[in-house]
């Protein structure tokens, strides 16, 4: 069964909201996940379990939570109508601001695990070569951390693709704005059209398989670097 | 031990009493639990109820699901059933005829007026999975606002999702189901507007009885009393039109 029209439209859509998660991701992720490896402050534990919580949390309470507090009567509605951004559900930004909380530890945990196993020794080093603390960063803990990010921006990308719950209940399911393939994959089920379900699904599967294949070469890669350094 | 075999005792038992299981479209939730509540007080059957999208049941129960009645949102879902064999022979039958409503929230809708005007959203249900979707499309059809609106749809994976849009202020109106503005036989809000039913085909909703559950007594019983005074009224105070009755 050929892909129509409109599972392209959605498969575009959403490589492009993958893509612009994953960016935002890793620029609000990393000083995240710097700060939590670096601190001390007890509102540490907070922090870290607020980040943690759409691994917990069922992506419908996430996405009825967003759909009422991005509402007109919500904080972030009101907080978005008072800048002359209008209202966010139902909007390729408002996915946008919903898939960068929910797929936030999927980003932050891997940098966070890269960022600590670098320890304090190298950084010390460097101060005493009168590294700034912006030097040390640029020049030592992002490179050391660089598998760290690989397979968090692949975590990002994938699991924003696989996004479905919270989608739905934000989306509203607008052609080429909020109809992602998780949605239209749903959709051809409901409509009993099950043999065009089966080609998008199969698709998904195998991008996922190969998706996760590749983080397994990025930590194994990682585990004999440190094995032989 | 002796907590772990009551416990076990206490699955086996619960496994013996299998509650009456009734799939039923999102849309008649409410008449369905006040129907299931009475017949569960009147003849002692447990019945459990699961609420969803009829597309979903439909997918759900070819391949296994173990419902004993399903109660579609259309015809089309049921007899997809009855074609595949799944559901018994003969055990297609209308149970209610749904209404479908323009809301507002926050505006009269002006019999319907407010839909020439500027609003940012409008909500209603995928007309590809769900007959009340559709309906709403029928009705933008014919008072020649499709193209016009086409852009401002938001679209409900079922009628409950399209009620949360309106509800929760995102949509400023939408199509929904009479039913779920209905409350003890009254509406619950002003500013409806109840579409003329010449805008819209008749919302047929059927049931189907799944095969294995033809011989079950609380499915006839539950059947049965479906058709009692006092579950007619239950459904037609939700604002539904019964079969052979004037709508």
């Amino acid at each position: 069964m050929p892909l129509s029209n409109d599972d392209l439209a959605a498969i575009w859509l959403t490589l492009k909201l993958a893509s612009t998660v994953t960016v935002i991701l890793l620029l609000i992720g990393t000083p995240i996940a710097w700060w939590l490896s670096q601190t001390t402050s007890w509102f540490k534990r907070p922090v870290a379990a607020l980040v943690a919580l759409p691994l917990v949390l069922p992506p419908t309470v996430i996405g009825f939570y967003l759909l009422v507090a991005m509402g007109p009567q919500g904080p972030i509605g009101q907080f978005t109508q008072w800048f002359g951004l209008g209202l966010l559900p139902f909007t390729f930004w408002g996915l946008v601001v919903g898939s960068v909380f929910y797929s936030l530890p999927f980003v932050v945990q891997p940098l966070y695990n890269a960022m600590t196993a670098i320890g304090l020794r190298p950084l010390e080093v460097a101060a005493t070569l009168r590294a700034s603390p912006w030097d040390r960063f640029i020049t030592v803990v992002l490179p050391l951390s660089r598998p760290g990010f690989i397979t968090a921006a692949v975590l990002g990308f994938a699991h924003t693709v696989g996004e479905f719950g919270v989608v739905l209940m934000i989306g509203g399911n607008i052609p080429a704005e909020t109809r992602l393939v998780s949605v239209q994959i749903y959709d051809h089920v409901e409509a009993l059209q099950y043999s065009q379900a089966h080609s998008l699904s199969a698709l998904m599967l195998v991008f996922s398989f190969i998706v996760l294949l590749l983080v397994q070469g990025v930590s194994r890669q990682n585990t004999q670097r440190k094995g032989h350094g | 031990m002796r907590a772990l075999v009551a416990l076990l005792a206490l699955i086996f038992i619960s496994a013996q009493a299998e509650p009456l299981k009734v799939a039923v479209a999102s849309n008649f939730a409410a008449p369905m639990q006040a129907i299931a509540d009475e017949f569960e007080k009147q003849s002692g059957y447990p019945v459990s109820l699961a609420l969803g999208a009829s597309g979903k049941f439909v997918a759900q129960i070819t391949h296994g699901a173990p419902f004993h009645l399903f109660f579609s949102a259309d015809q089309s879902k049921p007899k997809a059933l009855l074609d595949a064999g799944i559901a018994q022979a003969g055990s297609q039958q209308t149970y209610a005829i749904g209404k479908l409503v323009l809301w507002s929230p926050g505006q009269d809708p002006q019999q319907g007026k407010i839909l020439n005007g500027p609003y940012r959203k409008l909500a209603l249900a995928n007309p590809r999975l769900a007959p009340y979707g559709s309906a709403a499309v029928s009705v933008l059809t014919q008072l020649n606002l499709l193209h016009s609106s086409k852009t401002r749809w938001v679209q409900g994976e079922n009628i409950a999702q399209t009620y949360q849009f309106v509800q929760s202020g995102n949509a400023e109106l939408g199509f929904v189901a009479l039913s779920q503005l209905m409350h003890n036989g009254a509406l619950d809000t002003q500013h409806t507007w109840l579409v003329p039913s010449h805008l819209y085909p008749p919302i047929y909703q059927d049931r189907v009885v799944i095969r294995d559950a033809h011989e079950r007594a609380d499915t006839q019983a539950f059947l049965t009393f479906l058709q009692s005074p006092y579950a007619e009224q239950i459904i037609r105070s939700f604002g539904y039109a019964l079969p052979g009755q004037n709508q």
